[in-house]
């Protein structure tokens, strides 16, 4: 059992172990919102767009968290208003116009990161790394999530009205706008808090893998929304292990679990796995399959009695 | 209830200068069936949202009940066409019918016994009790559009705007729903349906609307739903502004 417990023992994995659970909880929870609202490809090129803000802060201000914080909310806020500007003024829409901020923002940061003047590791940038956590990271991660899963239970009644159908939500009087702001704000939020733990490249990962998992296998939001949060953390808790144990990088090995999950589910969901549709396939409508026995056999039964009657009016 | 109007005063929506409804004046009661006809472009949808406040009016005021109405609130609800909603939302009934009450008791509030009882109340009325389990997606067409009527029940909506509720409903769903938004009307609601199918006008609707851009005419069906009318609203071109203000009959 000496593995098993060993990795508690390790002070950077206790670190680890908490931000990974707290990073896994709040993206997990907020999984459900990008998953509902269809804003996976946008939270990808968001987390892309986070580089040239932290190389920049890495230029001028050195390597700390808080610079790191600053820089990417500054590039995640100017890559989100220039993609409203660019697609309300012209006739470009606004996929289009966030594909193409994305990867001039993320060229921009690789080109500003090369004249950094400390040696920096990129790859702790792209892709995570989590057992470097210090304490201001932590700080940092705290803050993020007692921000974020607050507010998230706030607005759950109006963020489910608008989820659902915008245009109703709007009708019923929910601030529509303020409220999508509100959620992409707390997007770019926990994305910084999650870059820390797999970067940019696999955040988004952690953001829609867990409530994907769940939308699977139920049909309420509050077991999304909870359920996202719980899965989010032992699933990285789980893929922080797995790293542990065999060696492999961190936030590859969590990204990877969560997908392990989410397969599983795909496969073999009760409710919506695609193993039962194919073992158990239906009649497509039970009832009118009913019905037109019933209907079937009352035609029958009359066409029995005509012949019947028709043979005894014979004789 | 009944003696409630629905006044419209010289409605006017337009998008990026293009005008899609023109000085509209309608004076609706409570406790009638309307059907709101007119050709595709001809504003239909933009005169529901423009009530609901979905859409800003250029000109022109709604009022309820003896009150203005500035923007949205619950009095009037507005149940867009099927195809816009995502069925595989995971809600089942029972929760989409509590999601009239949110913006009644706000962010904090317990959703307490009173606001079971309307959900409970309005998923009977809808004849929906025993599917209040299902997920959303496993409900028929005419179900779902019980469902959301369920819903805006819930809301204590008084006007209930729906957008092409008949299109795609076997015969007897169409019966079902109809029946139920007649119940509605007398229960002292005011019910105004966009619609398509010219035949089936007269036995599913009290009182017409015709829109062309502007008015053409609004009355009684049996008065107002006359070969002239459904001319004018239908073979003309689409009013689009004083400039192309002239009407070429093609056809009378």
């Amino acid at each position: 059992m000496h593995w098993l417990t060993e990795p508690f023992r390790q002070e950077f994995m206790q670190r680890a172990l908490f931000g990974c659970a707290l990073i896994g909880f709040t993206n997990g929870a907020l999984s459900a919102f990008i998953v509902l609202r269809r804003l996976a490809l946008m939270a990808d090129a968001m987390a892309h767009s986070l580089l040239p803000g932290v190389a920049l802060a890495l230029i001028l201000f050195g390597l700390t968290p808080a610079s790191l914080f600053f820089g990417a909310l500054l590039a995640a806020l100017l890559v989100g208003l220039g993609v409203q500007i660019i697609s309300g003024s012209s006739r470009i829409k606004e996929d289009t116009s966030l594909g193409l901020l994305f990867a001039c923002s993320f060229s921009l940061g690789l080109v500003l990161l090369s004249y950094s003047p400390a040696q920096v590791n990129v790859s702790h940038y792209l892709f995570g790394n989590i057992l470097g956590l210090s304490d201001s990271d932590l700080w940092i991660i705290y803050t993020i999530s007692f921000i974020v899963l607050p507010l998230l239970v706030a607005f759950q009644r109006p963020l489910l009205l608008l989820m659902f159908e915008p245009s109703i939500a709007a009708s019923q009087g929910v601030a529509v706008k303020t409220l999508s702001y509100l959620v992409m704000g707390l997007l770019v939020l926990s994305m910084i808090s999650s870059l820390q733990a797999v970067g940019v490249v696999l955040a988004l990962g952690m953001l829609i893998g867990p409530a994907a998992t769940i939308y699977l296998c139920s049909d309420s939001f509050a077991a999304m929304f909870w359920g996202g949060g719980i899965l989010g953390m032992l699933g990285s808790c789980a893929g922080l292990f797995v790293s542990y144990w065999l060696n492999l990088p961190s936030g590859a090995c969590i990204v990877l679990v969560l997908g392990v999950i989410f397969f599983a589910a795909y496969l073999f969901s009760p409710k919506y796995g695609v193993l039962r549709k194919v073992l158990h396939r239906r009649h497509l409508h039970k009832e009118s399959l009913a019905r037109w026995q019933v209907t079937k056999g009352a035609a029958n039964a009359s066409i029995l009695s005509k012949d019947k009657s028709d043979s005894s009016n014979q004789t | 209830m009944s003696s409630h109007h629905l006044e419209i005063k010289d409605l006017t929506v337009v998008y990026h200068r293009v005008p899609a409804v023109h000085h509209v004046s309608l004076d609706l009661r409570c406790g009638h069936c309307v059907a709101l006809l007119g050709p595709n472009g001809a504003g239909k949808t933009s005169f529901f949202k423009a009530l609901v406040g979905l859409v800003p009016k250029e000109t022109g005021e709604v009022i309820f009940g003896g009150h203005g109405k500035k923007g949205a609130d619950t009095d009037i609800a507005y149940l867009p066409q099927r195809s816009v909603v995502d069925w595989d939302f995971p809600i089942t009934v029972r929760g989409l019918v509590e999601m009239g009450r949110y913006m009644r008791i706000g962010m904090w509030r317990h959703f307490g016994k009173a606001d079971a009882e309307a959900v409970e109340e309005a998923l009977r009325a809808m004849d929906l009790a025993d599917l209040a389990e299902r997920q959303i997606s496993a409900l028929s067409g005419g179900q779902q559009q019980r469902a959301f009527l369920a819903r805006s029940l819930a809301q204590n909506a008084h006007v209930f705007l729906l957008d092409e509720p008949f299109t795609g409903l076997d015969k007897p769903a169409q019966d079902l729903l109809r029946e139920t938004i007649r119940r509605l009307a007398a229960a002292g609601n005011l019910v105004i349906a966009s619609h398509h199918d010219l035949n089936s006008v007269p036995e599913l609707f009290d009182q017409v609307i015709f829109l062309n851009g502007e008015l053409i005419a609004f009355g009684d069906t049996r008065e107002t739903f006359t070969e002239e009318n459904i001319a004018r609203a239908f073979r003309t071109h689409i009013f689009s502004g004083p400039r192309a203000h002239h009407f070429t009959l093609l056809n009378t």
